[in-house]
């Protein structure tokens, strides 16, 4: 980082509140999540925006939060994995995620749920070629995915149930 | 047997922390004055430290540096031997040797003073590969470059070529494939007067951590405290390596008196970890005329990287798993692990049974060929069955039909009219846009537990604590690592008191307080330490039975109460159990013959591939996997065990290259290392067969690290149905394909 880089203010919209934080300006949203606003359910698996670990939602669009710097933040409305639950009434999406076995070691596991929200946001009734499409930025070493598509299809059946 | 908990899918555990992001693994932590640590490793793959030199325009006075003259005990990281050192002090031996530590608060500073510090090496010669160690172009390590060797040998294989039809013999390879759990390795560090040393971290296997970290700091065990953190996933990769990691954090937590964080980021954990090791198998198999099985003489090497590490252990395994589940009269297996100067390969699921059991099933459908039968006729003649003897004299004593598994994984996957049909349409060579087809499989069996004398020198241990509020706590230093360890214990516990997993919680691995339990690998953990929970609850049921405040037909309410007096009464309610080995169980350790492992899983897959013949790009098009495991515990986590596995395997045997240039790593970055996404897999399809075993808890077996051991050579055979190549070493990447695809058509 160059020295004469100095910090600047950002304010968005972080999880439906207002946000505000200084951060030089090329840091990455990353660590800014987590390490200024503690937002730590964004994990970090490769830095290069590969595995999708970071994955979050800004203005509606799913990107890997290793990618983004910090200035690009100003304004935004973004959503990470604390978000989700309201209370503790989980997401269709998270409880699914837990009946079908969509999470193992959990690392991979906030950000694929946010790849699964921004897919279904997309195509509300996916089929397996959209599930795997929508979810293929994100890498999963324990499940093979099989147990991670299944999650999606019960979230979906889920959503279809009249409560 | 009426089961109410065990059989049945319970939600994993620390699921709800895991899906709304609270669950906390290292690198979430954060103490006050928290420095962080970074490593500078060796730019040499071989050769003498003449000298460190810190340059730059860096504030040195500002960091907390380490070198190997600051340990305060002995120079090394303790596992079988202590031959690896924490920091090299003199000489080198691999690329990325650990020699100087730099704590610093700013970690972007941190980074740069990393790149300022230059260690000046004066280059040995080093040696890279089986060959060349074998060949002892240098000597390396100890007198031969040897760091240990097998000989096993039933029956007489060198009488028997004379009475043989057919003797076919073949080479065959397995490369490095990196564990890549998505959680990078750390560990945070803490050294003070008052608690002496203590370090969270991701790992496997706390009890290990703690051993290195006594010898290094030359203290008594209760001035060492290891606790795991949330692990985001482990493939054995987090097996013996943090001990490295937590080494290099406590000396720089006590130089500097504050908490130290290191974290590798992914090129780091790829280039400086450990990896699965490469092996070559040489095959000799003498046949009858219909193909029965006369002798099998295998050959069997790994590399084991610059030191010894578990390559010993993993070595065993190989070796005792090369023979596969087949009755063969004569069989001789000699093995070795050598040295070269690349970073210590280690554990990764499967542990050495990957490599030897991909060089069989493949040796297999070789040989079947010549003998002129299908390959799956050449198994059923030749499968093990209850009552023989494996090649390491042990007699199988379990209910055994593996025919009856292969019939089963061929009717799931249409074996037998797609293996026909391929065969047809693949001979119209234009036909299909140059797409040909494949099926293919492999037959195999995985040991369950420490091998041989093992799990009776581990001698573990499990605690169980049944609380004032009627909760029970469970005790032992086995790891949850996304595999199920927490879950299917309370699922064990449950069962055996009579209550819902609500009831049962999971003490955080933590050797201030859990007793050693012996390490998280082998697929042990459900089979050995769910025995001893299993035992344990039994143990403090009979307790409050015995005390009068329990009676028959009880409920939760009535378990609850009878804890509470219980407690008010006595202090409090524990069990306490150790593993007791089965007296008729017996390893001669000499001999390397005995009763290897007290179980195996059995299994055949079934790989269907496409191959498009002009860009060599591979597909799985399906994948049915079908094992005998016992009782199985939780069905939604073990089929997630074996799609897992399975996948780790179509890495391992299409895509996982590890490209190496003078030890060292070339490709340490995910975006060229390639594992499968979501859009690479087929369908994978897990059936299960269970036979319960009567010393794992409510039956069930070790399941772990079978679908490593099947999956490759399913694949690989499948590609040869495909294409007519031979394919003798994998990763089949599609340049290696191409070429063989050429040399078919030459």
């Amino acid at each position: 980082m160059p020295e004469s880089a100095r910090k600047i203010r950002v304010s968005c919209v972080v999880n439906g509140s207002a946000a505000s934080f200084e951060a030089y300006p090329m840091a990455r949203l990353l660590d800014v999540l987590r390490e200024e606003l503690k937002l730590t359910g964004t994990k970090e698996g490769c830095g290069e925006g590969e595995c999708g670990a970071c994955s979050i939602e800004m203005d509606g669009a799913l990107v890997n939060s290793c990618l983004v710097p910090a200035l690009q933040a100003e304004g935004a409305t973004i959503r990470t994995i604390e978000g989700l639950a309201i209370g503790d009434t989980l997401h269709a999406v998270q409880r699914a995620f837990i009946t079908h076995g969509g999470a193992q070691c959990g690392i991979c596991t906030p950000g694929m749920i946010l790849a699964a929200l921004n897919l279904l946001a997309r195509h509300p009734q996916p089929d397996d070629a959209q599930i795997r499409e929508g979810l293929s930025g994100n890498l999963c070493r324990c499940t093979g995915y099989m147990k991670i598509f299944e999650s999606v299809v019960a979230a979906v059946r889920q959503a279809e149930t009249p409560a | 047997m009426e089961t109410r908990v065990i059989g049945k899918s319970v939600p994993r555990k620390e699921g709800r922390e895991k899906v709304t992001g609270r669950a906390r693994y290292v690198d979430d932590l954060s103490f006050p004055g928290m420095l962080h640590g970074v490593t500078v490793r060796s730019p040499a793959a071989r050769g003498r430290i003449r000298a460190i030199h810190f340059e730059g325009e860096i504030p040195w006075h500002e960091f907390t540096v380490v070198t190997a003259k600051d340990i305060p005990g002995k120079n090394c990281i303790a596992l079988l031997i202590d031959d690896q050192p924490c920091l090299a002090a003199e000489f080198v031996n691999h690329p990325e040797e650990a020699i100087v530590l730099l704590a610093h608060d700013d970690k972007y500073l941190l980074e740069e003073a990393r790149r300022a510090v230059r260690i000046a090496i004066e280059p040995l010669p080093a040696i890279f590969s089986i060959e060349d160690s074998l060949a002892r172009k240098e000597i390396i390590w100890g007198q031969d470059n040897i760091f240990k060797s097998f000989y096993v040998e039933k029956g007489d294989v060198d009488r028997a070529w004379s009475g043989a039809e057919f003797v076919v013999e073949g080479t065959y390879e397995t490369g490095a494939q990196e564990q890549l759990y998505i959680e990078p390795q750390g560990m945070i560090a803490q050294v003070n007067e008052a608690e002496g040393v203590t370090v969270w971290g991701s790992l496997q296997c706390p009890h290990y951590v703690h051993k290195a970290l006594m010898m290094l700091f030359g203290l008594p065990r209760e001035r060492i405290r290891v606790v795991q953190t949330e692990t985001g996933g482990g493939f054995g990769g987090k097996e013996e390596y943090p001990s490295m990691i937590a080494a290099h954090a406590a000396l720089l937590a006590r130089k500097s008196g504050r908490p130290v964080k290191i974290i590798y980021d992914r090129a780091e954990d790829m280039v400086a970890t450990t990896k699965r090791h490469p092996s070559r198998t040489r095959h000799a198999t003498a046949l009858t005329r219909d193909g029965k099985l006369l002798a099998m003489d295998i050959d069997f090497t790994v590399d084991g990287g610059a030191y010894e590490t578990l390559s010993p252990v993993v070595l065993s395994r190989g070796t005792i798993h090369a023979a596969g589940p087949y009755a063969c009269p004569n069989v001789r297996i000699r093995s070795r692990a050598v040295a070269t100067n690349a970073p210590p390969h280690g554990a990764f699921r499967g542990f050495g049974a990957p490599q030897s059991v991909f060089a069989l099933e493949r040796h297999l459908d070789r040989v079947a060929e010549v003998v002129g039968i299908a390959p799956e006729e050449l198994r059923r003649r030749n499968f093990i069955r209850e009552g023989q003897t494996l090649a390491v004299g042990q007699v199988v004593k379990e209910k055994v039909d593996m025919n009856d598994l292969m019939e089963r994984a061929f009717e799931l996957s249409g074996y037998h009219a797609k293996r026909k049909r391929f065969t047809e349409t693949n001979s119209d060579s234009d036909a299909h846009g140059g797409i040909k087809r494949g099926i293919g499989f492999a037959s195999f069996l995985h040991g369950a537990g420490f091998t041989g004398s093992g799990e009776e020198y581990l001698a573990s241990e499990v605690a169980m604590e049944g609380m004032a509020d009627g909760t029970v706590h469970i005790l032992a230093g086995s790891t949850e690592m996304g595999q199920g360890t927490n879950t299917i214990f309370a699922q064990i516990a449950a069962e055996a008191l009579r209550l819902d997993c609500e009831q049962i919680r999971i003490v955080q691995p933590d050797t201030a307080y859990v007793p050693n339990s012996g390490p998280t690998v082998a697929s042990r953990t459900a089979m050995i330490v769910g025995k001893l929970v299993e035992t344990a609850a039994a143990g403090l049921l009979k307790t409050l039975q015995d005390s009068g405040l329990l009676r028959n037909g009880y409920g939760a309410a009535d378990f609850s109460r009878a804890c509470c007096l219980y407690v008010a009464k006595n202090g409090a309610l524990k069990s306490f159990v150790k593993y007791e080995h089965p007296h008729d169980l017996h390893w001669d350790d000499q001999k390397y013959s005995g009763d290897a492992y007290g179980a195996y899983a059995w299994a055949v897959y079934v790989a269907e591939v496409s191959v498009d013949t002009r860009t060599a790009e591979v597909r799985v098009n399906d994948f049915v996997a079908v094992q005998e495991v016992g009782k199985v515990i939780n069905p939604v986590l073990a089929a997630g065990q074996i799609e897992g596995g399975v996948a780790q395997g179509i890495g391992f045997a299409l895509y996982e290259n590890v490209v190496w240039q003078e030890g060292r790593m070339l490709n340490a970055q995910m975006t060229n290392y390639v594992m499968p996404t979501s859009v690479d897999l087929p369908t994978i399809r897990v059936y299960f067969e269970e036979i319960p075993y009567g010393r794992g808890p409510a039956g069930a077996k070790g399941i772990g690290e079978l679908p490593l051991d099947g999956t490759a050579p399913a694949i690989a055979n499948a590609i040869v149905h495909a294409t007519g190549v031979d394919v003798r070493r994998i990763p089949i990447t599609a340049e290696t394909l191409l070429e063989m695809l050429e040399a078919v058509h030459a």
